[in-house]
């Protein structure tokens, strides 16, 4: 996740401003080593996944989304050197951000409810209230809302009020999630070992635990769909995808001195969405290998169980860190379409709408269709901003049109939107194609989309702007 | 101060992810490693606010 930039959000960032390469590792790799990675990874052992289909997936995967950053996202931002916001409102027209921003916060709001639920379970190991199934889609005890409603509370209230110091606490935190989570895979390891009587002589020992013990693949857990290579290797892919090809980031990138520096994501992506998410499935791998019967993905457990006091505190923190700068962005977005209220109560009723997202395990249980369903949302806008930059001139056509024409809404990039998804939802209810796969034609929908009404919609040549 | 406080602050990383290492060889026992993560988290958190972000102040 990024944060925040207030600065700039009219103008292309300036050279005084711009950062350099370290600035973009260590934002990368505390943002994306979060509260979610240790629902995510017990999400894979859910789903059936083999070990080589797990380190294959994550491997490829995550490297087309470090591609993605760098030769989407980044070449974009360090030459328009503009927000998201502030070009998606040149292209698309000021009316039709604002329907973009509602979208954009309330899928943050639902990802911001996640991380509030994540934090929760932490609570439940000390008050030892009834915590919520993997298959449960509504709260299931009163201790269970009262502490989502209280954590969610005091989240909502730090992310109105003093949301620098929480980015400082997120900052502080950093290094040390990294090392808790690799901890998290070496304890899993050391009692894999133990209790089921392996002996390691090499990585071959290692690799054998692994395909026989940990992750075996077979069926999925009822309820689950079964994950193979294709369906990890396309959810690293695009779990960030609103990020990278929907181009969220270039807010984030606007600041790159080279745009090569998309590379730095890599550090997120390893350590975060591999390290990290391979360290949690294996602590749920051994809760399973425990007791076949005993499925709820529950991050407070699970890392309680593993490093104690040391695992609930960073269940707590990461979600805490990774929330409240999700519940900020929610805010901001809230706050463009309704300008008069201010920042605080609209962030802080955000908050409480997350919080109360939050009371709802079915969304952190099925955080992975989430995911890959916030993805393609966003995506389309990533793909009319891209054909916009690159493609528009090169067809004879006039890119910003609605700034160049004064339209309050240009319906080319509207309805590639809208099309686009009604037929990308419509495939995967239907059965043509999978949730996690439906990006990949849905860019190539959208960009056709936009060019071919651009085409007809610019019908009479514009001004070139500079 | 300024040098042995980060010090502090990487002596408590030390801990967070070499107790559980030494665990992993089969040097520690569960409770101890935990106790020792938990330690070197306090130190962690205790020492790296008045160091980190302030290195050129």
């Amino acid at each position: 996740m990024s944060s925040p930039k207030t600065e700039y959000e009219r103008e292309p960032v300036p050279p005084k401003a711009q950062l350099g390469f370290k600035s973009f590792v260590g934002q990368y790799a505390g943002e994306h080593t979060a509260g979610t990675e240790i629902m995510i990874g017990p999400l894979f052992v859910a789903a059936g996944v083999s070990a080589v289909d797990l380190v294959v997936g994550l491997l490829i995967g995550n490297l087309l989304a470090v591609l993605s950053w760098t030769f989407m996202t980044a070449p974009i931002a360090t030459r328009a050197r503009l927000t998201l916001y502030y070009q998606l409102e040149k292209i698309t027209g000021r009316k039709f951000v604002v329907l973009y921003n509602l979208v954009n916060g309330i899928a943050f709001c639902f990802l911001a409810g996640s991380m509030i639920t994540v934090s929760a379970t932490a609570l439940g190991v000390w008050f030892g209230f009834p915590m919520p199934g993997l298959n449960d889609l509504y709260p299931n005890s009163v201790g269970w809302i009262v502490a989502v409603f209280a954590v969610g509370t005091v989240i909502a209230f730090v992310a109105a009020a003093g949301y620098s110091t929480v980015a400082k606490v997120a900052n502080y935190a950093a290094p040390w999630m990294v090392l808790v989570f690799i901890a998290f895979g070496l304890v899993g390891l050391k009692d894999f070992l133990v209790e089921t009587s392996h002996t390691v002589n090499g990585l071959g020992d290692v690799w054998n635990l692994a395909q026989t013990a940990i992750w075996k693949g077979g069926d999925p857990l009822p309820g689950q769909i079964k994950f193979t290579v294709w369906h990890v290797m396309f959810f690293a892919w695009f779990c960030n995808m609103a990020m990278h090809i929907g181009m969220s980031d270039l807010s984030v990138f606007r600041f790159a001195r080279k745009a090569r520096y998309g590379l730095a994501t890599a550090t997120g992506m390893y350590l975060g969405h591999f390290l990290a998410w391979i360290a949690a499935s294996i602590l749920f791998a051994l809760q399973l290998h425990r007791d076949p019967l005993h499925t709820d993905v529950l991050p407070g457990p699970l890392a309680a169980g593993a490093c104690g006091v040391t695992g609930l505190v960073l269940v707590i923190i990461a979600g805490w860190t990774t929330a409240n700068p999700t519940i900020y962005r929610a805010g901001l977005a809230f706050q463009a379409i309704i300008p008069t209220v201010s920042r605080f109560k609209v962030t802080f009723a955000t908050g409480l709408i997350c919080a109360f997202f939050g009371m709802f395990p079915a969304i952190a249980m099925k955080l992975l269709g989430f995911v890959a369903l916030y993805g393609l949302a966003l995506m389309p806008m990533g793909a009319v901003i891209f054909c916009d930059y690159w493609l528009m001139r090169r067809f004879g056509m006039q890119p910003y049109y609605a700034e160049v024409s004064g339209k309050g809404i240009n319906w080319a990039p509207a309805l590639a939107w809208l099309v686009t998804l009604a037929v990308c939802l419509f495939a995967v209810r239907q059965g043509y194609i999978g949730l996690y796969f439906a990006s990949l034609p849905g860019w190539f929908i959208a960009a056709a989309i936009y060019l071919g009404l651009s085409k007809i919609l610019q019908k009479q040549p514009q001004t070139s702007i500079a | 101060m300024r040098i042995l406080l980060p010090i502090i602050s990487f002596i408590g990383l030390a801990l967070v992810i070499g107790a559980p290492l030494v665990y992993l060889v089969g040097s520690l026992e569960k409770d101890l490693m935990k106790h020792l993560m938990l330690a070197g988290t306090i130190l962690w958190f205790a020492s790296v606010p008045f160091w980190m972000g302030k290195e050129k102040a």
